[in-house]
């Protein structure tokens, strides 16, 4: 019955990759997420259209990533991860700024982000080094691993773009994570890191970057500065109770009180249209995904799927904590969107390419062959 | 090989990877847990003070204020009143082309270009969303003309603006007093929310007094804004209660006549109706026009009237004290009777000088050939000074002090205008207080004529007047007679506050006096006889000369040696008609020399404006008159 029509056997082949517990979920997730850019834009519909577009981009980036087998990606991975580097240095040298720094590289056609291409490439190349490797690995292949990590990280630091920077880093770190690196290690590099943070916080951090986690102890001290953007978030919040204010009844976002409330600032938005318990629900729906795609990591057949897939997971969920955290006024202010809710087409789709090799790892244990 | 140890590595990398899994989602799980306990502690925990936060950003509370209660003259003529202005304004915001539009305004208008560039820089400097006044003061040819090419100017808007004002100028300036802008001062004394959106307060006289019922209850409108401060919507408001209409004693043309009686002096003339204490009618001269002060006096202006020599400032009825000189002879006769010392019958020889036992110091009479054997009734209407002396002294101080205050000499009298003085009934006590010195009786001896320590306002004596003429009623003089909260109510009508009486041991004590007033004017030897000739109505009353400058012992007084200003003032008081009191009146005009040659005749004329119908213009008047037109 399938052979009969090419194209409906090549389209339910396609489809059948997709985890649709997944993907419902996934659904859902977005379309709260246009419901709340509604409201956060308000009302403008225009906005949603664009949001639309960059959904449907994604999509097809899923369907696509989804179908790459594990081999081809552990054959690719190495050049993927050489051109990422190699833009990542002409970004430096030729990217334009937006505000306030470089990240954009101009291709005349489409400006992207080449920093959102490390997100997937550092995990691949970490992923790809220890998948023929003695595990757990050796000192000398943690070292070479964090060296992979490092590089790529500093040099989306150096743009200044803080938020992406800890996102690569924490993909690739945790592919060294589910490696098995052991506890020993992991403690005295988090011990380690605690020392680094002062020295981190006076010498390797620009002004802006200081301030933010200055008023972050404080916001009060800066209500008109820095400290606005926290304030007012945690304002709109606080005011949104138990229930919320409803849908579109947000005063804060409706009355422009709250800054880059349809980017990074939209989990306030939501916060205060469905109050704590839209929260709850919110957060419950980010905790199915992300346990799902662990189950789906812990499904697959081969370590580099394994590992890859593990650090995705979890990097889906850095940029839940870290967003929520920084809206919320626990974490200093970093550019995480709130993943696929945020307006915005390039980590949209990042997110989803992410999902998508999540969904075509779990049964394609097999050598490329 | 490698396919061996891969294999057995594949196991054990897989459990690797399954226990870091489950500990990451355990790990994953408290973040969480932590990231909702924090929403907890915004949105359960502290929900009240961010949604305080939140309604402090988005709400404007706008006050608008209540509309200042009228006052009028007992008989419905206004006296503070409340002015509307146009006022054509412009928000910038809403005005997209503001610029082209100004200058066609400016045609339109006939507004100066210098003016216009004014405006534009106050614009420039002014919040977006503010309104800032083009021209005031619109005409109603200007609002025509605008209302017709309104179309033409969005943004453009005529405001109503309420100004107070006073219709009658000058009269009755002090009592009614004025409003200004709301000082340091004032923000001590008053509840700031309710003054919100008002720029001006009662400063003096009435409008002070009575600032609580003229200020109404104010309103607000809750705006709801958004960040740059621009106006939504109208989320609430309360609709202001106008200030309360107040309704005065006086007969504002009573008043009037008093102030063109007083025009040549400074002086001042209280009309009280002794039966309620309603102040008819309190000039003092001279004045000032509280007009002059509602938008802020000129600097100019204001050290005019301050450093003015005459002080139009204060107010000579309520706040001038003066010797009362001889007007308060009947209250001392009373005083006399009553505490036994004197009666109807006792005489005293009137030489021309008084002298306390065994003391060389020669108390003089204003009449140096003196009168003869005097008793009350010709003490009083010849104005004997010795028959006084005499009697205050004999009275001694104490007793003197207790009787007379119960004319109200000793207090303010009550009057609803603030800072009423309460003049000076001297005392033992007093005198060691302020002086150090013990009480002497030659002190005594003067203040029987009204001199010395004594000083009295002239309210005061129209008040003890009255009570005298009421035969011991005693009515608290005040000016509110009536209130109105609203155009279509009627006007509440306040209670008469009467204190107690004035009982007297013997009824008969209040009588002889009074006979001695009545032939001040109607008797053949009176001083003021001459000032009741033609009187329609019979009346009491009683000259006073206040000396200003003490003379030395073996001088005359002689007008034309003194300054002006050291000459006698003079004082009448009064109360009429005889039978069945309707008006109790002072006058005092300084330095004008004898009660009976100034005063008496002012008092008469005051006193005939209220009491005597006027006649219809005779035919040559209403010639006159039309000539002059």
């Amino acid at each position: 019955m399938y052979n009969q029509n090419p194209f409906i056997f090549l389209f339910i082949r396609v489809f059948s990759k997709l985890d649709w517990v997944l993907m419902g979920a996934l659904m859902v997730l977005m379309g709260l997420g246009a419901m709340t850019l509604y409201s956060a834009s308000t009302e403008n519909a225009g906005m949603i259209e664009r949001q639309m577009i960059h959904f449907i981009a994604a999509f097809l980036v899923m369907l696509l990533f989804a179908q790459l087998p594990s081999g081809f990606l552990q054959h690719t991975a190495i050049w993927v991860y050489g051109a990422g580097l190699l833009v990542l240095v002409l970004v430096l040298v030729i990217g334009t700024t937006g505000k306030g720094a470089q990240r954009w590289l101009d291709l005349g056609v489409i400006r992207f982000q080449p920093s959102e291409i490390m997100k997937l490439a550092v995990p691949l190349m970490v992923a790809r080094y220890f998948s023929d490797r003695v595990l757990p690995p050796r000192f000398i292949d943690i070292f070479i691993a964090s060296f992979l990590v490092v590089i790529p990280v500093l040099l989306i630091a150096k743009q200044p773009d803080l938020g992406t920077s800890l996102l690569v880093a924490s993909a690739g770190f945790f592919v060294i994570f589910f490696a098995g690196i052991s506890w020993k290690w992991i403690f005295s590099i988090i011990v380690s890191a605690m020392i680094a943070a002062p020295l981190l916080f006076f010498y390797g951090m620009h002004d802006y970057q200081r301030q933010r986690v200055l008023t972050l102890f404080d916001p009060a001290s800066d209500r008109l500065g820095s400290g606005y953007h926290i304030l007012q978030s945690m304002i709109a919040i606080g005011s949104g109770g138990r229930d919320g204010k409803g849908w579109l009844d947000g005063d804060q976002s409706r009355l422009n009180f709250l800054p880059e409330r349809h980017t990074d600032f939209i989990f306030a938005v939501f916060g205060e249209e469905f109050g704590f318990t839209g929260n709850l629900l919110l957060l419950a729906l980010y905790l199915f995904i992300i346990y799902r795609a662990m189950y789906l990591a812990s499904k697959a057949k081969d370590t580099f799927s394994r590992l890859l897939g593990g650090s995705l997971a979890l990097t889906f969920f850095i940029y839940l904590f870290v967003n929520t955290g920084m809206v919320s006024g626990i974490l200093p202010v970093v550019g995480v969107p709130l993943p696929l809710v945020s307006y915005g087409g390039t980590s949209m789709v990042t997110l989803m390419a992410a999902f998508g090799l999540l969904m075509g790892l779990r049964d394609k244990g097999r050598q490329y062959d | 090989m490698a396919i061996g140890r891969s294999i057995k590595d594949q196991r054990a990398e897989k459990e690797v990877f399954r226990s870091r899994i489950v500990i990451s989602g355990i790990i994953i799980a408290l973040a969480l847990v932590g990231i909702s306990s924090r929403l907890l502690f915004l949105q359960i925990v502290n929900h009240d003070y961010y949604l305080q936060l939140s309604k402090e950003n988005y709400q404007r509370r706008i006050p608008t204020p209540p509309v200042r209660g009228q006052i009028f003259d007992r008989n419905g003529v206004l006296l503070a009143g409340n002015h509307i202005e146009y006022v054509l304004e412009v928000i910038k915001d809403e005005a997209p082309d503001l610029n082209p539009q100004l200058d066609k305004l400016g045609l339109m208008l006939d507004i100066e270009p210098h003016i216009i560039d004014k405006i534009r820089k106050k614009i420039r400097i002014t919040n977006r969303y503010q309104p800032v006044a083009i021209k005031k003061d619109l005409t109603d040819i200007e609002i025509a003309i605008f209302s017709a090419n309104r179309p033409r100017f969005p943004g453009f808007k005529i405001a109503l603006k309420i100004e107070r004002y006073y219709p009658l100028g000058s009269v009755a300036g002090h009592l009614i007093g004025y409003v200004g802008r709301i000082d340091k001062k004032d923000l001590k004394n008053i509840d700031k929310e309710e003054y919100k959106g008002t720029s001006h307060i009662g400063k003096s006289g009435i409008e002070k007094t009575y600032e609580s019922l003229l200020h109404g209850k104010s309103g607000y409108q809750l705006h709801e804004v958004d960040s740059g401060g621009k106006h939504i919507k109208l989320l609430e408001e309360k609709v202001p209660t106008a200030g309360q209409d107040l309704f005065l004693t006086l007969d504002i043309n009573l008043q009037t006549k008093a102030e063109d009686l007083l025009r040549d002096y400074n002086g001042a003339a209280v009309a009280i109706d002794p039966n309620n204490g309603e102040v008819l009618a309190m000039a003092s001269m001279p004045v000032f026009d509280p007009n002059l002060f509602v938008n802020g006096i000129s600097h100019k202006a204001y050290s005019e009237l301050r450093d003015n020599p005459s002080r139009p400032l204060y107010s000579r009825a309520y706040q001038g004290v003066y010797p009362p000189g001889s007007t308060i002879k009947p209250m001392v006769a009373i005083a006399g009777l009553n505490a036994g010392i004197v009666d109807e019958k006792s005489s005293v020889y009137g030489g021309g000088y008084f002298q306390i036992p065994g003391n060389r110091h020669r108390y003089r009479c204003w009449k140096k050939s003196g009168h003869g054997f005097v008793r009350m009734n010709r003490a009083i209407y010849q104005s004997c000074d010795v028959y006084f002396y005499d009697l205050s002294y004999r009275m001694g101080i104490d007793r003197f002090n207790t009787e007379l205050s119960k004319f109200g000499f000793s207090e303010p009298t009550g009057l609803d205008v603030p800072h009423e003085k309460s003049g000076l009934l001297p005392s033992r006590g007093w005198k060691e207080a302020r002086h150090n010195t013990q009480w002497y009786p030659g002190d005594s001896v003067n203040i029987g004529i009204g001199q010395g320590y004594w000083n009295v306002t002239p309210v005061q004596l129209a008040h003890a007047v009255g009570i005298v003429a009421m035969r011991g009623r005693r009515a608290k003089p005040h000016l509110l007679r009536g209130v109105r909260s609203n155009r279509d109510n009627p006007i509440d009508l306040l209670p008469i506050h009467l204190l107690p009486d004035l009982v007297l041991n013997d009824d008969s004590y209040w009588e002889e006096p009074i006979r001695g007033m009545v032939n001040v004017v109607h008797g053949e030897g009176g001083t003021a006889r001459r000032s009741a000739q033609g009187a329609e109505y019979r009346y009491a009353g009683k000259t006073g000369t206040a000396q200003v400058f003490g003379i030395a012992q073996n001088k005359t007084y002689n007008a034309k040696n003194l300054k002006k200003e050291l000459h006698d003032h003079s004082l009448f008081v009064a109360f009429a008609p005889l039978k069945d009191p309707k008006i109790a009146v002072s006058i005092i005009a300084e330095n004008a020399g004898g009660g009976s040659k100034v005063a008496a005749p002012l008092a008469r004329e005051f006193m005939d404006a209220y009491l005597v119908e006027p006649l219809p213009p005779s035919e040559e008047e209403t010639q006159d008159k039309k000539k002059k037109r």
